[in-house]
């Protein structure tokens, strides 16, 4: 690990400004992925600033439920509002990960952590997202895990998070501060496909700090959920997850939010899915039609052929569950 | 820095670098917790911060200054045993030890969670506050610790038997 100075912020504002001392200062949450990273010689910040004692309250705002970035993932998913109106989100919080790291993890960090491509982590490989221009193992090497949407020749890594899924789903908009003033932006824009540039996996700009996520009201909200399919039952990554909510009238899908985990660079928002589903009756026939609208530009590699037609089936027995279609 | 290390006060000199785990075992002489995997993947080095588990191979030690760690060391008092850690002997619990420290400060943080009604994975409806530490949810509760010799079924034994008049029934608001 390089060495690096320490600093705890009181307040945003303290944050920003401890921030902008050094071009190579990180803000620390639970240090769950960072520490990890520094360890492995992956990420070498020379100052941390630890944001992890600025507030964290999860309250109502008139644009919906508000949750600080500093939030712990235990405390999110435990908020009696979440289980209500979000069950999606508390469900793809507690599937990810152990409870250890959930009790030190934050909303934040979660958001930012980074892929778990092996080439990644890895500095005998090459990789484009940790030194750009160096190439891609990944894409000829084992990529089981790896990405069938949006990749692109530089990076078929993916985005790891189940918690950043739910939100996708949700609409959820995220509120960054930085020395340029405060700004929100929607999570299905807060991180970026790969391109190019797989480096730059985000939208922040150097020294900008996640200060909350906020969860816009969604009325049939109760009626959803998340599942991970993955190799073992618990603490394991998701080969393919789907965060769904859904809301039927008269046998008909009259909204519906979905969102892949998984299969992407990205929380992958499936917006063909859900075009393809509205006003369609809820039945089976209907969600396959629309797993297979929303995976029609999934493109495999080596070893990940089998995630297009699980992500497919997943979406299918997931929106069954919500609408009571047996399979 | 100054921590609250099983009850004592400790003062404390290291290199920002070092990890909790690190501070723990090389500095103030607590083996007690494990270095398994140093990555947040085996649980072994399992602490409890202010009676939360946490990993301490993925915390910065200097993250925690001021706070209340309890180890292993830290679980029986003068008149023994903790009556988890005597279940633990009891049921089999452990076969070379090394996962042992970390499942049972893990085992002490998951029955906590589970009176303030953190929910898990298996529950059927995440709005259902109500938590019955069954068999399946305390193998998902478990999960961030694992076992190379594979004594799962008297630890989870053992954990049942030390809370087994547990369950927790609040409905969130
Ligand atoms: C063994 C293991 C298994 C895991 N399994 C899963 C899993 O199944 N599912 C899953 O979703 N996750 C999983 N994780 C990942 C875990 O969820 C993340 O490590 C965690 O959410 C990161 O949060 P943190 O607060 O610890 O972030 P940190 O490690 O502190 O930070 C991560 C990044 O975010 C930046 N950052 C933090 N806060 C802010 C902020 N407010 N503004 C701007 N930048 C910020 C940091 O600079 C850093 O770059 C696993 C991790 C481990 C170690
Ligand atoms: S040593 Fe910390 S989780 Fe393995
Ligand atoms: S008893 Fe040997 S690792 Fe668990």
């Amino acid at each position: 690990m390089t060495p690096f100075a320490y600093d705890r912020a009181g307040s945003s504002a303290d944050a920003i400004r401890l921030a902008q001392a050094t071009a190579a200062t990180h803000y620390l949450g639970g240090g769950t992925n960072l520490v990890d990273l520094m360890r492995e010689g992956v990420a070498t910040p020379d100052r941390l600033v630890d944001v992890t004692g600025l507030s964290a309250a999860i309250e109502p705002t008139p644009d919906g439920l508000r949750i600080d970035a500093a939030v712990r993932n235990t405390a999110l998913a435990s908020d009696p509002r979440v289980r209500r109106d979000y069950p999606l989100l508390a469900r793809a919080i507690v599937a990810g990960a152990s409870a250890q790291i959930r009790n030190m993890a934050t909303v934040g960090g979660n958001l930012l952590q980074r892929t778990r491509c092996a080439y990644f982590y890895d500095d005998a490989a090459a990789c484009n997202k940790r030194v750009p221009g160096a190439g891609c193992d990944a894409v000829d090497g084992f990529n089981r895990i790896h990405a069938i949407l949006g990749a692109s020749p530089a990076c078929v890594a993916t985005h790891p998070s189940d918690m950043a899924v739910a939100m996708a789903a949700l609409n959820a908009v995220v509120t960054i501060d930085g020395p340029d003033g405060s700004r929100d932006v929607p999570l299905t824009d807060f991180h970026r496909l790969p391109g190019g540039t797989p480096e730059i996996e985000t939208v922040l700009a150097r020294g900008e700090l996640i200060t909350a996520v906020t969860l816009p009201p969604l009325g049939f909200g109760a009626r959803s959920t998340y599942r991970k399919v993955r190799d073992r039952a618990s603490y394991a990554f998701a080969l393919v997850s789907v965060a769904a909510a859904v809301d039927v009238q008269g046998g008909t899908v009259a909204d519906v939010r979905l969102a892949l985990g998984g299969v992407a660079h990205k929380p992958w928002r499936a917006f063909a899915a859900e075009a393809a589903l509205r006003g369609q009756p809820a039945t089976a026939a209907s969600f396959r039609a629309a797993a297979e609208a929303e995976l029609a530009d999934a493109v495999p590699l080596r070893d990940n052929g089998f995630k297009i037609e699980l992500a497919k089936r997943t979406i299918v027995a997931v929106l069954e569950e919500l609408t009571g279609e047996a399979a | 820095m100054h921590f609250t290390i099983n009850g004592r006060g400790v003062d404390a000199d290291f290199d920002l670098r070092t990890s909790l785990l690190d501070l723990l075992r090389d500095h103030l002489g607590l083996t007690g917790s494990k270095k398994g995997c140093n990555q947040g993947a085996c649980g072994a080095c399992t602490v409890l911060v202010d009676g939360e588990r946490i990993n301490a191979c993925l915390a910065l030690a200097v993250q925690y200054d001021g706070r209340s760690i309890t180890t292993v060391e830290g679980l029986a008092d003068a008149t023994g045993l903790s009556p988890l850690q005597a279940a633990f002997v009891e049921h089999d619990g452990f076969q070379c030890g090394y996962c042992t420290p970390g499942q049972l400060c893990s085992a002490m943080g998951m029955i906590d969670e589970v009176r303030r009604g953190v929910p898990s994975v298996v529950a059927a409806d995440m709005a259902d506050g109500d938590i019955v530490l069954d068999h399946d949810e305390l193998r998902e509760r478990m999960s961030g610790n694992l076992c190379r010799c594979g004594a799962y079924n008297g630890i989870v034994n053992a954990i049942a038997d030390t809370f087994a008049a547990e369950t927790h029934s609040k409905e969130p608001a």
